[in-house]
């Protein structure tokens, strides 16, 4: 169904698309926190390898370049789920894509 | 608020020509590192063989740094990519730290970080290809043929979380930074100091080293599966 047909069959007024509007951006706010919620899992993850990385340099100092290096890419790749997480609230909340289906613009 | 890349409109007779901070952003740092390079090359003539000079010290590092690190994580054979590295490495850092002089850094958009992700997928299939031949294309029907959309989908998901990571540091820190400012400035005090330490030197030093980093680590993966 058309945006133009939803107008016509159900007698859809400015201000009940403004509410419509409203109740979308709540959602998306509310959504956009609970995307952050990602940020538990890296920042387990993250002081995890650093604890691990600290016990192994304690154990061997000599080799603290390697367990450095090692402990780094480990700590991305933990971290990519949290910058998934927040990608998806940095779209709903500066790009949104559910307004304008909602409320096409013009 | 709008944290966006912000353009510029040129009117050029009869068309216009939109410019985004990123592109700008890029061509002075692309300016930078090429007129850096063309100094080196007119020097280089007068290198000698012991370094008696600072500045022949210094690129005699750079270059020894980042060869043993591409030897150090893809093997002896395949040391020429420190070549490309290289390059990765100083556009990556430079448009990092480009948030310490006011500007919008390209990498907190898209399609500059996505583009550096598409020459590495294209860099891991093509040695892929090159090394493996058809063992290539056979390790997408192991261990069993009915896995090949999985093999397909992790092997896209990896520039997308490769591109997904630098961007998304970026774009927070200067989201954050962004609306730091917003507070005036006789409350914000050396707070956006701090911050730009944090995010523009410290997020963005290890996220070059991490991109250039996990780009070896997957392109040398590749060549050692199917060599």
């Amino acid at each position: 169904m058309d945006f133009a047909d939803v107008i016509n069959t159900y007698d859809i007024t400015a201000e009940s698309l403004m509410n419509a509007r409203a109740l979308v951006l709540m959602g998306s706010a509310i959504g956009a926190g609970c995307a952050m919620i990602a940020g538990i899992g890296p920042g387990i993850g993250q002081g995890y390898a650093a604890g691990k990385g600290a016990e192994a340099v304690g154990r061997q100092p000599e080799a603290r370049g390697t367990i450095m290096s090692t402990m780094l890419l480990g700590a991305a790749v933990a971290e990519t789920t949290g910058i998934y997480g927040l990608v998806v609230a940095i779209i709903l909340l500066f790009a949104n894509p559910l307004v304008n289906l909602v409320v096409p613009k013009g | 608020m709008d944290f966006g890349s912000q353009y510029i409109e040129l009117q050029l007779g009869s068309f216009t020509l939109r410019l985004s901070e990123t592109i700008i952003t890029t061509w002075i740092i692309m300016a930078a590192l090429i007129i850096f390079a063309v100094i080196v090359r007119s020097k280089l003539k007068k290198f000698e063989e012991v370094p008696k000079s600072g500045f022949q010290n210094v690129v005699e590092a750079m270059v020894e740094v980042m060869d043993s690190f591409v030897a150090g994580n893809m093997g002896d054979k395949y040391r020429y990519f420190g070549n490309w590295f290289f390059g990765v490495f100083a556009f990556i850092l430079f448009s990092n730290l480009s948030g310490l002089l006011g500007f919008r850094a390209p990498t907190a958009d898209l399609g500059t970080t996505a583009a550096l992700a598409l020459t590495t997928f294209v860099l891991i299939h093509f040695m892929g290809i090159v090394t493996g031949k058809l063992g290539y294309f056979k390790s997408y029907f192991e261990p069993v043929p009915f896995l090949v959309p999985l093999n397909i989908i992790s092997e896209i998901a990896t520039p997308v979380s490769l591109s997904f990571r630098l961007f998304g540091n970026l774009l927070g820190g200067t989201i954050i930074m962004g609306l730091v400012y917003t507070i005036p400035m006789y409350i914000r005090l050396w707070v956006p100091a701090f911050l730009h330490i944090y995010f523009d030197v410290f997020a963005g030093c290890l996220q070059t080293f991490i991109f250039v980093m996990l780009s070896m680590a997957f392109i040398g993966d590749k060549i050692a599966d199917t060599d």
